[in-house]
């Protein structure tokens, strides 16, 4: 009995570890249908976060071109390159994966499916990029140069703060973006602003965020923006709790606390995806190539909802962005960039 | 000053009340003999229940319950394969851990609209004087309770006796597989209650990462306080003010890198284990299935 019950025990868990959605491609190809499949990283395709977005841009995409859109998820991060050979055994003619941390899988299956293009969101691979391998980068840094600068505009302690969820390239180019326009609107207002920075070394603990955040308003600041993932949430909590503002990411957050978002750092990612996309089946070559997406391809940016804000911060931040689209203002996206732009704002 | 020490005090009461909880489903399971590593999948579980009732009946206070019961549901698989099939307490409690996450996320899509997360609930837990959440009291009063049954109560020497000596309990007339199963109820309930006491009173939603890590800290918790209630309590406590201490002076406001400080927790637990804590026993039958019989 107690045996039967191990058996029954250890397939349960089995079954849970194996379980992963798959969406199988028709198997017959050279149809003349494009074939586009895409594996998202842990958060899944319904994260309402960047792997959704990147659906959503496929979708588009097959909704204008009718090209065909699978993907697969993944239960553990072992499963990344697992699921993206099955894919490349397949007949997909672009393989994507979403978020960096699917970095070290597309480059080893790439490199055992020379014939297959891929592609990888948030990551680059600089100069040693392989043949069939395209990088898709974002100038995050500009978008949250905007909500900075709307940030600056806004306080009314002139102290607003900054959640990072674990300190790695993506996240500085938020916070160091951020400090820029936030520095921006001190010296349009002729006030210091403060900001505090605050790491919760972690993208999943939401009481942490909470905890931090609601510090940083008994601290004193009135707004506070996040890019921490699943600390955001306690984050949001904590500005509703304190009646205070707080700025979303990656998406248009105000559906969470609509009193409450000032405004969002947006990542259009599916923009981006499918733009990439379009220009392999154009027929163009995009393997050994890095793309890089901002304010000017409409990428990043903040959402048109304004409701918190005053009307003519809104329209100083759209001057801005457009300032920044034609270069008049390079936003910096870490520390040196930043030093750097600090001291040419200065003089 | 005053304003860090406010925050140190509320940091710590808001991060402790789920660790409790989770100890103290930890206390009761293990007193009576039964290992119960599944605590974090059954708060996942709970989490998700607790947000998803709260949502559609509006009632903080039933998703609560629900969520308590929903722990129960897993808690009696756990009993089931543990006490009555006599199967490895630890794999059946690791079962636990991949079904609750799993049927979390599985039952939010389905009732959801294919989302990950549930929607925000209109009303949370209250709060006491509008300061801190009502899940603290409650842990308060539950391990109090909770001591009380166990160490003066008759039902307590049963459950202690059976976790020490089935054999020697059953042969005094206690139904040792009763009084197992009773214990991992309570145990799912708690745990469950500590899952929605988390999505309905930190924050006001089921997402993912709801429960990140809760349920294990419980579990050390649990072996750090000797299996008491009053020993997992102070353990969560402790733990709780060294995250505290690391939100409130992070951030640049004393000079040490934050990867650091975020260890802080987790340094300060082993350091206060080795210095102060001293060997802890386990009950003697804890993660053994009991045989009828069988010496």
């Amino acid at each position: 009995m107690k045996k039967l019950a191990n058996i029954f025990l250890a397939g349960i868990i089995i079954i849970s570890l194996s379980g992963c959605s798959w969406n199988d491609p028709e198997s017959v190809a050279n149809d003349g249908v494009f074939r586009i499949a895409m594996v998202p990283d842990m958060g899944g395709v319904n994260d309402q976060s960047f792997n959704q977005s990147a659906l959503e841009g496929l979708y588009e995409l097959r909704d204008e071109t009718g090209a065909q859109i699978s993907y697969v998820e993944s239960k553990q991060f072992s499963d990344f390159a697992l699921n993206l050979d099955k894919l490349a055994d397949g007949p997909s003619d672009l393989i994507i994966g979403v978020g960096n941390v699917l970095s070290d899988a597309i480059e080893e299956v790439s490199a055992r499916n020379l014939d297959k293009n891929f592609a990888i969101v948030d990551y680059s691979f600089g100069e040693d990029i392989a043949n069939n391998v395209t990088g898709i980068v974002f100038r995050a840094q500009e978008g949250a140069f905007l909500v900075g600068y709307i940030a600056g505009m806004t306080t009314k302690t002139n102290k607003v703060g900054f959640v990072g969820g674990i300190k790695n390239v993506i996240i500085d180019q938020f916070q160091y973006g951020f400090e820029a326009g936030v520095l921006y609107a001190s010296k349009e207002r002729k006030v210091p602003i403060k900001v505090i920075n605050q790491y919760a070394e972690s993208f999943a603990d939401a009481a942490k965020g909470k905890a931090i955040a609601s510090r940083m308003y008994s601290d004193g600041c009135d707004i506070v923006f996040h890019a921490a993932g699943g600390v955001g949430y306690g984050v949001i909590e904590a500005a509703k709790e304190s009646g205070k503002f707080v700025i979303g990411v990656d998406r248009d957050q105000s559906y969470l606390a609509p009193d409450n978002v000032l405004t969002s750092s947006v990542k259009n990612v599916g923009t981006a995806v499918k733009l990439v996309a379009k220009e392999l089946m154009n027929g163009n070559k995009i393997g050994g190539k890095n793309y890089e997406f901002g304010l000017s391809e409409h990428c990043v940016g903040i959402p048109e909802n304004h409701k918190n804000m005053p009307e003519f911060v809104y329209n100083k931040a759209l001057t801005l962005s457009k300032q920044v689209e034609t270069g008049q203002i390079t936003v910096p996206y870490d520390e040196e960039s930043f030093e750097n732009y600090k001291s040419s704002i200065d003089n | 000053m005053l304003s860090s020490i406010i925050s140190i005090v509320n940091t710590t009461l808001m991060y402790s009340a789920p660790l409790i909880f989770g100890a103290m489903s930890g206390v009761v399971s293990e007193n009576a003999g039964v290992v119960n590593v599944g605590i974090e999948g059954i708060m996942t579980f709970g989490a998700f229940v607790g947000a998803a009732v709260g949502f559609y009946t509006q009632d903080p206070w039933l998703g609560l319950l629900s969520g308590s019961l929903a722990g129960v549901i897993l808690a009696v698989l756990h009993a089931l394969a543990s006490v009555s099939f006599k199967a490895d307490q630890t794999i059946s409690g690791m079962a636990l851990n991949f079904i609750g996450p799993g049927l979390s996320l599985f039952l939010c899509r389905l009732l959801f609209n294919n989302k990950t997360t549930t929607t925000r609930v209109a009303n949370k837990l209250p709060k006491i004087f509008n300061v801190v959440d009502v899940s603290v009291l409650l842990a308060l009063l539950i391990t109090i309770f909770l001591w009380f049954i166990l160490y003066k109560t008759k039902w307590g020497l049963r459950i202690r006796s059976v976790g020490e000596h089935p054999a020697a309990a059953d042969t005094l007339g206690i139904n040792v597989t009763k009084v197992r199963y009773m214990s991992v109820i309570i145990s799912g309930l708690l745990a469950g209650a500590g899952g929605a006491a988390m999505t309905l009173g930190v924050v006001s939603q089921f997402t993912p990462t709801a429960i990140s890590g809760q349920g294990f800290i419980a579990l050390a918790a649990v072996i750090f306080g000797k299996w008491t209630p009053q020993g997992a309590y102070g353990a969560c406590l402790l733990f709780a003010v060294a995250q505290a201490l690391s939100v409130t002076f992070g951030g640049g406001r004393i000079d040490i890198p934050s990867e650091f400080l975020s260890m802080l927790p987790y340094v300060l637990t082993i350091v206060v284990l080795i210095l102060f804590v001293g060997r802890s026993m386990a009950p003697s039958a804890n993660g053994k299935p009991y045989k009828k019989g069988k010496r």
